[in-house]
């Protein structure tokens, strides 16, 4: 029970206690009975529940088992492989996008007066053209759903006389474009929500804008949005399931085949279903441990050396109130 | 470009299906987010339990499966998902109503998706609001039921608000999918269409179905923005 919860109301005194223990015994019996009603019946009726349709999946003993099994630790190497592809190069691209876009916002208010004119206003044309180009890039691709980019990467890149083959990489690039969006922008917002003193004394020491953005405000960034990257992962894992609509033969195109044969929807789906529950709720604890790790083991943004929390209870305190 | 001049009225009548799955996944969303966010914070245990576990199930598992589940589930319980046919709405919005239930799957699968989320977005709205709120109107005899009316839901909402809309957003781009699951004629399935069976260009068919998207999503993150900007100078 967080925080805010227990602010609600006020500490349960006997008769309070005595009203909620009712409510919930209320409550949990209500709950049983609906789901009895709508969830168990409807299914046994139909016989989801007979050993025919959930022996392929769970016992060792049904002849089908270690095939079908076979066939889904395929299909998940098929995702984790997509997954680890795409978000390897969707934080590389990222990386790039964020640093290409703090870099010419830094560069925009310069005049280059050490060139000649006609340079300098070259340089300074480019710099406002391939600004506007990455922000709407950006807000196009940002606005797309992933779908629709995956499905068309994998149609127009053919098409243009770039054939990769295998699906697989068709859904990296789709997967690519999207994500390494979202994150160049989840970096550029850590970049610039950084205190604007950072960047003024990389330049004060004689950083060039570069070195400035990649040794000082960059580490910094990845630091303060690590839960936000983290939770990024979850998406792309998951995004990763939308492999099917080019035929890539990922877990859930694999389920499809397995049920064509033996006709149980619902159990395969639930099975896959879990499996993927389990790795997503464990990234998403990851994120939420790194997240309150980091925001009791830093005061302010500017700590350099990773310290291993130092946290008194007063700190704790002055945490909570903030 | 011809295309898009020739198939105009395709393009529109897909993002006019597109837009109407919009508008009820998002109300059913909002819906079903506010009852799991209200079971979250309720003094009963179950409840509680319950609200956590829909988060859980629906967050950490992909709209994909979700929606294998509405399509291929439903029918194999015999479920045509028949309640959804409210007399009122299937005037309003005539998919509903039609004998092929695929658009009331779609309906199903992204309400159900998109209400962990924003269940999620309404209970850090909550969390958001300081904690001498909720005690101050404790402190002068407010209940529980009070306390949630006029002290902290108003001012959840106010920081809700963004976070929500991001949901919304996320949710229009999730409707793609819905064409990939037999809902015939929204933008994603007339891409199919197009390209697949007509046999049209690629660039300009992606640049219809991509504006159809855009014209929802981009306004809805501008004006996300500027809200966010006027609440950042008002704090």
């Amino acid at each position: 029970m967080s925080k805010q919860q227990t602010v609600l109301y006020d500490a349960p005194g006997p008769r309070t206690r005595r009203l909620t223990v009712i409510g919930s015994v209320v409550a949990a019996v209500g709950i049983v009975a609906a789901a009895h009603v709508l969830i168990y019946r409807p299914l046994a009726e139909k016989g989801q529940f007979t050993m025919e349709k959930w022996g392929p999946l769970i016992d060792p003993g049904n002849e089908v088992f270690s095939l079908v099994w076979a066939r889904l630790g395929e299909g998940f190497r098929a995702t984790l492989l997509a997954a680890g592809i795409a978000i390897v190069c969707s934080l590389i691209v990222g990386t790039a996008l964020a640093v290409l876009r703090v870099q010419l916002k830094a560069l925009r208010p310069r005049r280059f007066v050490g060139f000649a004119r006609p340079l300098a206003w070259l340089i300074r044309g480019t710099i406002v053209g391939l600004n506007a180009l990455t922000r709407f890039c950006v807000e196009i691709f940002r606005g797309l759903p992933v779908v629709i980019t995956i499905f068309f990467v994998a149609k127009a890149l053919p098409d243009l006389g770039l054939d990769l083959g295998d699906a697989l990489w068709y859904l990296v690039i789709g997967l690519t474009i999207y994500n390494g969006i979202v994150i160049g922008e989840v970096l550029r917002s850590g970049m610039e929500g950084l205190p604007s003193g950072q960047r003024e004394a990389a330049d004060a020491v004689g950083l060039t804008p570069f070195q400035g953005t990649w040794l000082i405000l960059l580490p910094q960034a990845f630091r303060i949005m690590l839960p936000a990257l983290i939770s990024q992962l979850v998406v792309v894992l998951k995004d990763t399931s939308l492999g099917f609509i080019i035929s890539y033969e990922e877990v859930l195109r694999v389920s499809t085949f397995i049920i064509q044969v033996l006709n149980n929807p619902i159990q395969v789906y639930a099975v896959v279903g879990t499996i993927y529950i389990l790795i997503n709720y464990l990234l998403t604890k990851l994120a939420e441990y790194v997240e309150r790790r980091m925001s009791s083991g830093r005061r302010g943004p500017v700590a350099k050396t990773p310290r291993k929390t130092t946290k008194t209870p007063a700190a704790a305190g002055a945490d909570a109130a903030a | 470009m011809n295309v898009l001049v020739e198939y105009f009225d395709v393009f529109v009548g897909g993002f006019w299906l597109t837009f109407q799955l919009c508008v009820l996944a998002a109300t059913g969303a909002l819906l079903l987010g506010t009852v799991a966010a209200i079971m979250r914070i309720s003094p009963l245990p179950p409840l509680r339990w319950i609200g956590a576990a829909y988060v859980t199930v629906f967050r950490n598992s992909p709209l994909t499966v979700v929606f294998f589940f509405a399509a291929f589930g439903l029918p194999a319980l015999g479920s045509n998902a028949d309640f959804l046919r409210v007399p009122g709405l299937t005037t309003l919005f005539e998919r509903l109503g039609i004998d092929l239930p695929y658009f009331r799957f779609a309906v199903i699968a992204l309400s159900l998706y998109t209400g962990a989320f924003v269940c999620e977005a309404i209970r850090s709205g909550i969390n958001a609001v300081p904690a001498g709120q909720a005690e101050a109107a404790r402190a002068i005899g407010l209940t529980f039921t009070q306390n949630l009316r006029y002290i902290v839901l108003p001012q959840a909402w106010k920081s809700a608000i963004v976070p929500l809309g991001s949901v919304i957003i996320a949710m229009i781009k999730n409707s793609a999918l819905a064409g990939f699951f037999g809902v015939v004629g929204d933008l994603s399935s007339s891409a199919q269409a197009l390209t697949s069976a007509g046999g049209e260009p690629i660039i300009p068919v992606f640049i219809g179905i991509s504006i159809g998207f855009l014209v929802m999503t981009v306004p809805l993150g501008l004006l996300l923005d500027r809200i966010e900007r006027r609440r950042a100078v008002l704090r």
